[in-house]
Formats: C-alpha cells, sequence, structure tokens
C-alpha cells in the first residue's frame, strides 16, 4: 500500500520545508509524503531528516491518506509526521476536512488509501483486534465531549479501563479518581454529564482518555463548544500535558494559544494541507501566509 | 395429518353428565397418549360442580368454580406475555443493533425478518407454527429418530407472539439507538472498545432507557393480543372465559371478568415497567418526571 504513494521517499519530509519558501508562498507545499519506504523502519527515516525544533524519534506518521465520502473527495493525499513530545496545531476553515482527518487517524473512519505508522506500525495491516490495540494507543478528544451520558464522570473514565484494558472494578475506579484529580475533578466524580459544565465535561473527556495510557492524543477543537470563561481550564490542562511531553495535535482556532503553545502550524483546506510551518513564519507582518490571513480573522472576532 | 381440532371440539360433547374437562379432552390429545400437561397448568377444574345443562340456574358455589377456573387462565397469560416479551427482547436488541451499526449483509437479511413478521396478523403466524412448523418437527423427529415430540399449543403461541414483537421491539429499539449522538458510539470506538462490547455497555443502555415509554407500549400491546392464543386450545383467559360463556350460556358475566382481568394484568405490568423506568432513571437521559 505505502509504496504506491505518489512521490513516496523521494521527497522532503513534511514539517521542515525548506525555509526559503517563506517569500511569496511561505511553507507552501504540495501533499508531500514522508519517507514510508515499507522496509525501512519508519525511525530511520525520521533520523535523516535535516534537524529541525525539537527534532525527536518519529511517533506518529501519516501517509498520504485520502478519503472520499458521499462522492466528495474530503481528503486529498494528507501526510504529516508527529514526533514523541510534539504538539501541531492543525487550523484552517469550516469544511476543510480538519475533523475527517483525525477521524481517519484514529481508523475510526478508515482512509481510503494511506496509512497511518504509530511507533512504525502499520495500521492499514491490522487486524480487527489489532486496530482496536491501535485505537487505544490514541486517545481523541472530541469537539462536543461524548461523554457517556448514562455514566458517572468516574464510569465514564473506568468504563474503557475495565472493559477494553481488562482492569478489575477496584483498579480501575482508583486509577479514574487519580485521573480526576489531575484535571481537577475528583469532587465532581459522582456527578452524571448532565450535571457538569462544558468545561468540566470536556476535563472529563481528557481524563478518560489519558486513563488509556495514549502515546498520542488528538484534539477536534476542545475548546469550541465552551464559553470563553471554561475555554480556559481547559487550555490549562492542555497546556500542562504538553508540559509533561504528550504528543498531540490539535485543531483549534485559539490563534493566541496555538501560536506560543506549538512549533508547527498545519493549515488545511479544500480536503489539503497547504501550509505549514512555525507560527513566527507564517505569521509574520506581511508574510502574504493564508495561514496569518485565517488567523487575523479570527483574532478579529475573538477580539485580539 | 395435521393436528386435533383446537379450541372447538371440547363444548360440543357435553350432553349432561360431568362437563368435559379441556385439558383430558380425547380430542386434543392424540388417541392413547398420556394428556400432557403445560407447565403452568394447575388441577384441572373440578367442573364436576357445574350444572348439568345451560338451563339451569348456577349457584354461588358454581359460579366460584367457573370464575376460579377462568382466573387460573391468568398463569396462562401471564406466562405467556413474559416469555414472549423475553424472546422478543432477546431478538429484537441484537437485529436492531445491527441494523444501525452492523455489516450490511446481515441488516439485509434482518429486515426481511422484520418485514416478515411486521407483516402478517399474529392468527396466521399462530396457525402456521402450530400446524405447519409444530407438525412438521413432530413428523421429522418420530420418522428419523423415532421420538414421539408432543409440542405443545402453549410453546407454539409463546413462539408466535415472541416472534411477531421481536420485529416490533427491534424497530423501536432502533429508532432509540438512532436517537442518540453517534458520538456516543465514536467516543467508544476511539477508546479501543471492541465493537460488541461498545454496543451493549454503551449504546444499548442508553437506549433502553430512551425506548422505555414504547416498550412498555408493545408490553400492553402484546398482552392483548395474547388473548388469540385461545384458537389452538392455549388454557389462557380468552380460552377458558370462551369455553365457560358457552357452556353455560352466560357470556356477560364471564366476558366482564376476562376484561377485568386482562385491565388488571396490562396495569400491573405497566405499573410494574413505570418502577422500573424510574429506579434505572439517570439525570438528563430520558424522561423526566
Ligand atoms: N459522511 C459524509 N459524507 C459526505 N460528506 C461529508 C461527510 N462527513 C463530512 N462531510 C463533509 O466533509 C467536509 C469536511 O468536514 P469536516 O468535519 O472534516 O470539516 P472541519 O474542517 O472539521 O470543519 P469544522 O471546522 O466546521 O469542524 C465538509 O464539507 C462536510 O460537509
Ligand atoms: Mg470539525
Amino acid at each position: 500500500m505505502t509504496a504506491s504513494l505518489p512521490g513516496a521517499g523521494a521527497r522532503p519530509a513534511p514539517g521542515f520545508a525548506p525555509g526559503s519558501a517563506a517569500g511569496t508562498s511561505p511553507g507552501r507545499v504540495q501533499g508531500p509524503a514522508p519517507d514510508s519506504s515499507p522496509e525501512g523502519p519508519p525511525a530511520s527515516g525520521a533520523a535523516s531528516l535535516p534537524e529541525g525544533p525539537g527534532l525527536s524519534p518519529c511517533l506518529l506518521q501519516v501517509c498520504g491518506i485520502s478519503k472520499t465520502m458521499g462522492g466528495k473527495l474530503l481528503l486529498d493525499n494528507v501526510s504529516l509526521t508527529l514526533g514523541a513530545g510534539e504538539l501541531k496545531v492543525l487550523i484552517g476553515p469550516s469544511g476543510g476536512g480538519k475533523s475527517t482527518l483525525l477521524q481517519c487517524i484514529h481508523f475510526l473512519t478508515p482512509p481510503d488509501s494511506g496509512d497511518v505508522l504509530l511507533d512504525g506500525e502499520s495500521a492499514r495491516e491490522m487486524s480487527r483486534r489489532n486496530i482496536c490495540l491501535f485505537r487505544r494507543e490514541i486517545g481523541m478528544i472530541f469537539q462536543d465531549f461524548n461523554l457517556f451520558d448514562h455514566l458517572t464522570a468516574r464510569d465514564n473514565v473506568a468504563v474503557a479501563l475495565r472493559r477494553v484494558k481488562g482492569l478489575a472494578k477496584k483498579a480501575a475506579y482508583e486509577r479514574a479518581l487519580s485521573e480526576l484529580d489531575r484535571v481537577g475533578l475528583s469532587s465532581k466524580a459522582l456527578l452524571y454529564p448532565s450535571q457538569l459544565s462544558g468545561g468540566q465535561k470536556q476535563r472529563v473527556s481528557i481524563a478518560r482518555a489519558l486513563a488509556m495510557d495514549p502515546k498520542v492524543m488528538l484534539l477536534d477543537e476542545p475548546t469550541s463548544a465552551l464559553d470563553p470563561e471554561l475555554i480556559g481550564e481547559v487550555l490549562k490542562v492542555i497546556q500542562d500535558l504538553h508540559d509533561g511531553g504528550m504528543t498531540m495535535l490539535m485543531v483549534t482556532h485559539q490563534v493566541g494559544f496555538a501560536r506560543h503553545i506549538t512549533e508547527e502550524f498545519l493549515f488545511m483546506e479544500g480536503g489539503r494541507i497547504t501550509e505549514r510551518g512555525s507560527p513566527e513564519e507564517l505569521l509574520r507582518e506581511g508574510s502574504g501566509s493564508r495561514t496569518a490571513d485565517f488567523c487575523s480573522k479570527l483574532s478579529e472576532i475573538q477580539g485580539g | 395429518m395435521g393436528r386435533p381440532g383446537a379450541g372447538y371440539g371440547t363444548v360440543s360433547g357435553s350432553g349432561a353428565g360431568p362437563l368435559p374437562d379441556p385439558e383430558l379432552d380425547p380430542e386434543r390429545t392424540r388417541a392413547g397418549r398420556i394428556p400432557r400437561r403445560c407447565f403452568l397448568s394447575g388441577p384441572s377444574p373440578s367442573a364436576r360442580r357445574l350444572p348439568a345443562s345451560p338451563l339451569e340456574p348456577m349457584d354461588f358455589w358454581q359460579y366460584l368454580e367457573a370464575v376460579l377456573y377462568i382466573v387460573r387462565g391468568s398463569g396462562y397469560t401471564a406466562g405467556l406475555i413474559l416469555g414472549a416479551m423475553s424472546l422478543g427482547l432477546a431478538i429484537g436488541l441484537p437485529v436492531a443493533s445491527v441494523q444501525v451499526y452492523g455489516p450490511r449483509w446481515l441488516a439485509r437479511i434482518f429486515r426481511v425478518y422484520v418485514w416478515f413478521f411486521r407483516g402478517i396478523p399474529i392468527v396466521v403466524l399462530l396457525f402456521l407454527i402450530y400446524f405447519g412448523v409444530y407438525s412438521a418437527a413432530e413428523n421429522f423427529a418420530f420418522e428419523r429418530f423415532g421420538l414421539r415430540l408432543d409440542l405443545s399449543p402453549f410453546s407454539a403461541s409463546l413462539l408466535a407472539l415472541g416472534l411477531a414483537s421481536g420485529a416490533y421491539q427491534s424497530q423501536i429499539f432502533r429508532g432509540a439507538i438512532l436517537s442518540l449522538p453517534r458520538g456516543q458510539y465514536t467516543a467508544a470506538m476511539s477508546l479501543g472498545f471492541q465493537q460488541r462490547l461498545a454496543l451493549t455497555r454503551i449504546v444499548l443502555p442508553q437506549a433502553h432507557r430512551v425506548a422505555h415509554p414504547a416498550w412498555s407500549n408493545e408490553y400492553s400491546i402484546l398482552l392483548k393480543d395474547s388473548a388469540v392464543a385461545y384458537i389452538l386450545g392455549t388454557l389462557e383467559i380468552m380460552a377458558r372465559t370462551k369455553f365457560m360463556a358457552a357452556y353455560t350460556y352466560k357470556h356477560i358475566p364471564f366476558y366482564i371478568l376476562a376484561g377485568l382481568l386482562y385491565f388488571a394484568l396490562t396495569w400491573l405490568g405497566v405499573r410494574g415497567l413505570r418502577f422500573l423506568e424510574r429506579k434505572t432513571r439517570i439525570p438528563g437521559l430520558g424522561h423526566e418526571f
């Protein structure tokens, strides 16, 4: 599968676009595929890259994913990599395919072509059973929380520990309570989702994902359903995670937060990543990038 | 060939003397066989206390005897409805889950099942199962293994009602599952749940709460549908009432009694389900009170 990717192995790896491109069209790349030669372990591919900011062994590799749904091409040969401990921000207009991309990376909706490698293991070649293990290693945070409405906060965290990891009830509850404590919600453990505020719900959902000990977290607009006062508490949790070395791919429209926390912006439009680069590079005055344009509009709406 | 005439023959033999006991009626049990008893059957009515002819007036004790005979039928009706609802539940939940989240080919097969059992009347189903499937099964067992099966009309009624209810219940649960946000299922899968566990641990516990009102409705409908089981000679309320009314010519009081019994069973069941609904209620899910 991966061997047939257009340009596999020949192009420079994404995320390290030549700085010279920052002139007229900064960081503009056309659907590059990372080095994904089937024989070589991907880690070696990452090791051969030119050094970049915070370069570390590549943990998650997304290779040329395409997805068509309802006769529409929603993802067009999208590639990206995430090194251990990296946080990258995916940004772009509504309908650009950001959510679809995260779902494909997670194999919740398997992509039509392309592959996802976690720690060098190809998701496409996994059996049904192993794909569950694969999903377990990638935590997903949803825009509208998706807490299990029939379970208390504690059980929301514990249910997967018991049914997926096979922990005993007592151990699962202990772990659940410690995860809730980590996001500052130990006092709400026995409340149902409908009794929690939006910010609390999102923190529970983060605790639920963290309890599975994921290697990577995918966050799909974790704050966009929250009112401004609640956004801060969720962003703080994300900041803490980042400081703790969690690898994350985050879709967000919180430009201010994103630009100081991330090393790389990925701008997504029409199912492709059209621009990528560091915040300084893309958001510089007069850079003329789509990202800068989009972010300034966002800032206008958000009032700076 | 075929099964003994059901339900009708019982009254005809009654000239004078002892009342023909429907459970001992030779027409209903094939010659030479020990009459079988359904598992819920009590002692057969000591109907010998009844008047010899319909034209004789009945005294209090005779009325009491007749009433008790009919009331004992509620045991059969209750067993029938409990069995059929359970069978329907056991069919309905997996069918609904597959129709929403399962593989396309299996969903298609289940759709045919739903069409079939929602499309034909329960009476027709009763005859098809009792005279068609059951006869075939008995003949097959006898010719193949020398086994003398004697499948009861009670079990045929239970099967017919359960299969029909399964089709209706599957659509109740399908509606309930569809009414839940798809994100519930997606979130479970994203945590690494196997599909079966995502359904049994996350989706169905919520769906059953949403489906509760419609499900208790299904109970009350099926309970009254179960009255047609009399036609096979299942000794439930309706069969006994019909028998007693025809024997004594006192139709009105006995049919009023039957109506009251059905009403009481409906009321009890619906109250019980309502109690369960309240017990399993979760804040923010399903219906407030
Ligand atoms: N099942 C589907 N069938 C057809 N089209 C779909 C389907 N799901 C999503 N789409 C389309 O895919 C496009 C991308 O959707 P997606 O949710 O990925 O965008 P997004 O970038 O996450 O947008 P937002 O910022 O609003 O969340 C949209 O135009 C949407 O209409
Ligand atoms: Mg989205």
